[in-house]
This record gives C-alpha cells, structure tokens and sequence, in this order.
C-alpha cells in the first residue's frame, strides 16, 4: 500500500504544486490520479519513488517512509512508465528490458531469459528483441516500456501518462493489455492521466486533483459517475455520465427470452440479421457473461427492432432481450443508484 | 618557374625514404603525430571539463568564451609564443593544438550530453540507476554521435594547422612547403598538398567508420 500523508510539494520558484495531499493507494489495486494539465499528477507520482522530494508530510511504502531509502534501491523494486517510453536509444530491446534485471546484479542470461519472457507477457513478438527502439512504431515501443518496468517483477508500479501519445486504437488495446495483466499480475499500480475516460476504464478507485494540488474527490469510478461532489469534478467528468456509468453494470442479469424465428442464424447458430421483406435488416450482439449494461443497450439501439442479440464466447445465438427488459433493469439500476440531493441550494443536474 | 615540370617524379623517388630527418617518410611521421596527438590530448581533457559545463552550467558559457579567445588567435603567433616556453621541439606545436583541439571538442561534449532526451535520462533515474552508471551506461554512449562530429573537425583542422609550424621549424609537411618556396621548385610543394589532404581524408574516413560501429542504433 502507498499511503500519501497532508504532503505538500513547494518548488523553489514558489510553485504549489501539490497540497496536502492525503490518500492511499491500496496494495494489488489500480489507483489513477486524473485531474487538468497542471494539477500536480506527475510531481505526486514522482514524490512516491523519490525523483521528487516532498516539502512536507510522508510517501509510505508499506509503512515504511520512502525517504528511510536509498532511491537507487527503491526505484529498482519500483516499475516506472512515461508517455514516451523513454527506451534507451542505444540499447537493444532486449537489454532495454533487461535493464533493472542488469542492475540488480542477474547474470546477462538470466536477465535476457526473463526479459524475453516479458516482451511475450506484452505481446510483442520475439524477433523484436534485437531491434533498436528506432525500428519500432510508437504502440511497440510502450509495450516494450511495459515489459521493462515489470521485468524484476517489482510489486508497485508507477505509470505516468503512458498510453497518451498513441492513436485511440493502439491506446485502447493497450489498456486491454494492462487490466489483462493486471489480472494476472496484482501489482500495486499508480496510474496518471488527464484522460477521465481512461481512469475510469482502469481504476479501481480514481482520485481527481484539481490544479493547485489539491484532491477535489477520492472514490470507486461507478460512484464518481454517480456521486461527484461538486461542479469542478462533475464538469470533469463531462457529459454522458448515466450512460457511461452503466458500463459499470453486468448485463448478466437482464432476462434473455427465446431467439424469434425472423432471428436469421448461420449452421452453427451465429446471427446473419433480422428477417425482413427486402433481405436482412442489421441486428447488435453482446455476451452477457462478459458484457456491461451499457453494451446490451447498444446492442439494443443497433436493431431496427430494438433488440439486443445475446451471444456466448463464440458468437452463437443464446437468447434476445426485448426493451420492455432492457426497460425493467435500467429502472431498477436507477432507483438504486440515486440519492435525493442535498437540500442546500445544490446544482439539480447531479 | 621556366619549363620546368609540375612534378618530379624522381625527386619523389629519391627523397621518399632518405633516413634524414627532411625525407618525406620522416615529415609524414612527424606530421601524422604532432596532428593526432593534440586530438587525443584534447579529447581526454575535454570529457572530465565538458562533464562539468554540462553539470553545472553557469561554467559553459566562460569555458567557451575562453576557449573561442584561444582558437581566435593566429596560430603562428602562438607558435612564436610558445618557442619560449617549450623550445624547439614539437611540444611548441601540440600545446596550442591541443587547445585548439579543445576548444571544439569541449562544446562536442557538451552538446552531446546536452542533446540527450530529457524523458531518456529521466527515465534512467526512476529504473534506479547510480549517477556515475546513469553518466557511462547511458549519458556517455548517447553524446557519441555528436563527439564524434566534433572530433572529425578536431582532426581535420589539426591536420591542416600542423603545417604552420613549419616557420618555427617543426611543421612536418608544412617543411615541403618552405622548401618548395626557397627554391622556387613545386614539386614539393605538390607532395606537401597531395599528403596533407590524404591524411585528412583518410582520418576522417576512420572516425565515420569508428561513427558506423559505435552507433549501429541511429535512424539511419
Ligand atoms: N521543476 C519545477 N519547478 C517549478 N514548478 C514546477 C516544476 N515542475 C512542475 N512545476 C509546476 O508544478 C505544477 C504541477 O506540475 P506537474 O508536472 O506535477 O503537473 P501535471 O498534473 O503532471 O500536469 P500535466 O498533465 O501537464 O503533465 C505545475 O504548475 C508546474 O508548472
Ligand atoms: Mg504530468
């Protein structure tokens, strides 16, 4: 665990750029800090493995005051991401990743070993290894600054910005990869973005700062979509925040009926459309052992019946869900999730 | 210079390899060490003072003042200077090359480590490396590319000012050149050229090579 205690970084121009700062970080869990350009994420999560020194208050790390240790010896037992992977132009792929490994004294077999291993776990191929970073693309290279920072299995992770300058597609897939891991993996991982789509796709809890340093609001993402505490977070969060918060919502409670026979299905059961005069008319699938609320909904509004196709991991064909259910559960989610306001002259959009 | 040949051939033949000190062989010899040395001297002296500037950067700015003073002096002058200090000797002639040796090779360093990323260094320190390791591991190797290129002006410049010391006696092919003048003869003064600008472009062919195998990681 990362225990953040009333710490407040003053720099020597007088900047605030983080104050007291008081949070913590549970062990095996994704924290995000989010927050505008400015706000003070970076300067908090370079406080935790000493590149930057606090003016007041403590980082713990397990209990332990970060300043108790050496920061050489800290940093190798603490993995760091940065937005532009910050490869070592002159070093391998391979010897990138096995850079830690190097310098914890592994003998160059067993570090090149382990760091094949991990450019695998990331998903790049091995005939990258003795690449320089200049032969990769940019989505490559931050795999690879991936793959370096876990590669002496450190148990915290600091990651700052890392997916932000890769195109939206190679950017989602990457976060893919990370929860993938992280599900394996269990690392104590602190994550910064000033994208709130991003933390709230990969937080467990999300903190969002405000500029000047200070933490405007602390909570799971489901209940900041539900529960921001003021204008500055609900602003932050921007529009859509119903929708978006059913992604939060397993669709595998919706009740699924019968396929209709105007369901037009392949051999092996996978839909081709929905009967119509004219031909086929298009039709939106979703798994509801996998799948949030929110892509059932989508699925739904893909229909020019507006149903939502029900699939299993194969894509066959296992039920359909009408609107009158999608209807049920939506209502149900809402009356759940909604607190009354408070009676003090609030903002009613809440 | 009447109908006399651009070139004796024979005169080339015969004074190649004479065993006197005025052989073109000898002045070759002396010529190639009184250029190379003050590289070599510059560039072990410019580490550890552009490791500095690049450290503490308020000394930059006087190093290369300093240093531009030295290298915009004319060299025969200091040459001339330098008889009182060292003597006759080709001392005279590799002191002041050596500091004009410096005074590029000093900024090179400096630029080189400067050019390095800042997320690059940034992220040597956060993988836990020790200062002096983040400096020969990583900040070393990174300056190359830009060393390197200050070091083939180093030595090209340092080839072709050797000849001047050939007024003060020690010029190695800068001798064929006086020699030539006295006695209103151009074959040496041919040889002295053709030799000169040899040696530069075959130095200058070795450090693009040493540039080719020390950095097989740039673009292209
Ligand atoms: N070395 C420094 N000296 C003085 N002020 C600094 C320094 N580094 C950062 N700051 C200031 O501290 C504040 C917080 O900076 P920080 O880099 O932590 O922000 P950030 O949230 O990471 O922003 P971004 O999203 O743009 O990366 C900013 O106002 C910044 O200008
Ligand atoms: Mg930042």
């Amino acid at each position: 665990m990362i225990t953040f205690e009333g710490v407040t970084k003053r720099y020597d121009d007088g900047t605030v750029a983080v104050d007291d700062l008081s949070l913590e970080a549970p062990t095996g869990a994704i924290t995000v800090f989010v927050g505008p350009s400015g706000c003070g994420k970076t300067t908090s999560l370079r406080m935790i493995n000493r590149m930057i020194d606090a003016t007041e208050g403590r980082v713990l790390l397990d209990g332990q005051d970060v300043r108790e240790i050496d920061p050489p010896t800290l940093r190798r037992g603490i993995g760091y991401v940065i937005q532009q992977a910050g490869l070592f132009p002159h070093r391998k792929i391979v010897d990138n990743v096995a850079t830690v490994p190097y310098l914890l004294g592994w003998d160059r077999k067993r570090a090149r070993a382990r760091a094949m291993e991990l450019l695998e776990r990331v998903g790049l191929d091995a005939g990258l290894a003795r690449r320089y970073p200049f032969q990769l693309s940019g989505g490559q290279q931050q795999r690879v600054g991936v793959a370096r920072a876990l590669a002496a299995d450190p148990p915290v992770l600091l990651m700052d910005e890392p997916f932000s300058a890769v195109d939206p597609i190679v950017r989602a897939s990457l976060q893919d990869e990370l929860l993938r891991l992280q599900s394996d993996l269990q690392k104590t991982i602190v994550f910064v973005t000033h994208d709130i789509d991003e933390a709230i796709k990969l937080g467990d809890t999300v903190a969002v700062l405000r500029v000047g340093g200070r933490l405007a609001q602390m909570a799971g993402p489901a209940t900041l979509l539900t529960e921001p505490v003021d204008d500055f977070v609900r602003e932050f969060l921007g529009r859509d925040r119903g929708i978006r918060r059913l992604s939060f919502i397993p669709a595998k409670d919706v009740r699924l009926e019968a396929a209709p026979a105007d369901l037009v299905t392949d051999a092996a059961g996978r839909p081709l459309g929905w009967r119509a005069d004219g031909g086929l008319l298009p039709y939106g699938t979703f798994n509801p052992e996998r799948d949030s609320l929110r892509a059932a909904l989508d699925a739904a509004l893909l229909a020019a019946n507006g149903t939502a196709v029900a699939v299993d991991e194969d894509g066959r064909v296992i039920g359909v869900v009408t609107r009158e259910a999608l209807d049920e559960v939506l209502g149900q989610y809402a009356a759940r999730h909604t607190r009354p306001l408070p009676a003090t002259g609030e903002d009613p959009r809440g | 210079m009447g109908d006399e040949p651009l070139v004796r051939w024979d005169w080339i033949w015969r004074n190649w390899d004479t065993g006197r000190p005025d052989s073109i062989l000898a002045l070759l010899e002396s010529h190639v060490v009184m250029a190379f040395l003050p590289v070599l001297f510059g560039l072990l002296l410019a580490l550890p003072l552009g490791l500095a500037s690049a450290r503490w950067r308020w000394l930059y700015q006087p190093t290369v003042s300093v240093m531009n003073v030295v290298y915009s002096l004319p060299s025969i002058a200091v040459f001339i200077v330098m008889l009182a200090v060292t003597g006759l000797g080709q001392a005279t002639v590799i002191v002041p090359l050596t500091f004009y040796s410096l005074a590029i090779l000093i900024p090179a360093v400096v630029d080189g480590l400067t050019s390095i990323p800042d997320h690059v260094r940034k992220s040597a320190v956060a993988m836990g490396f020790t200062p002096l390791r983040r400096l020969v591991r990583v900040e070393l190797p990174l300056a190359v590319p830009v060393v390197l290129a200050g070091l083939r002006v180093a030595t090209v410049s340092s080839i072709s000012l050797v000849s001047v010391g050939a007024l003060i006696g020690q010029g190695g092919l800068g001798y064929l050149f006086i020699d030539g003048w006295q006695r209103q003869f151009t074959t040496p003064i041919v040889v002295g050229v053709v030799a000169t600008v040899l040696l530069a472009v075959i130095a200058d062919g070795l450090l693009v090579l040493a540039q080719r195998l020390l950095t097989p990681w740039r673009r292209a």
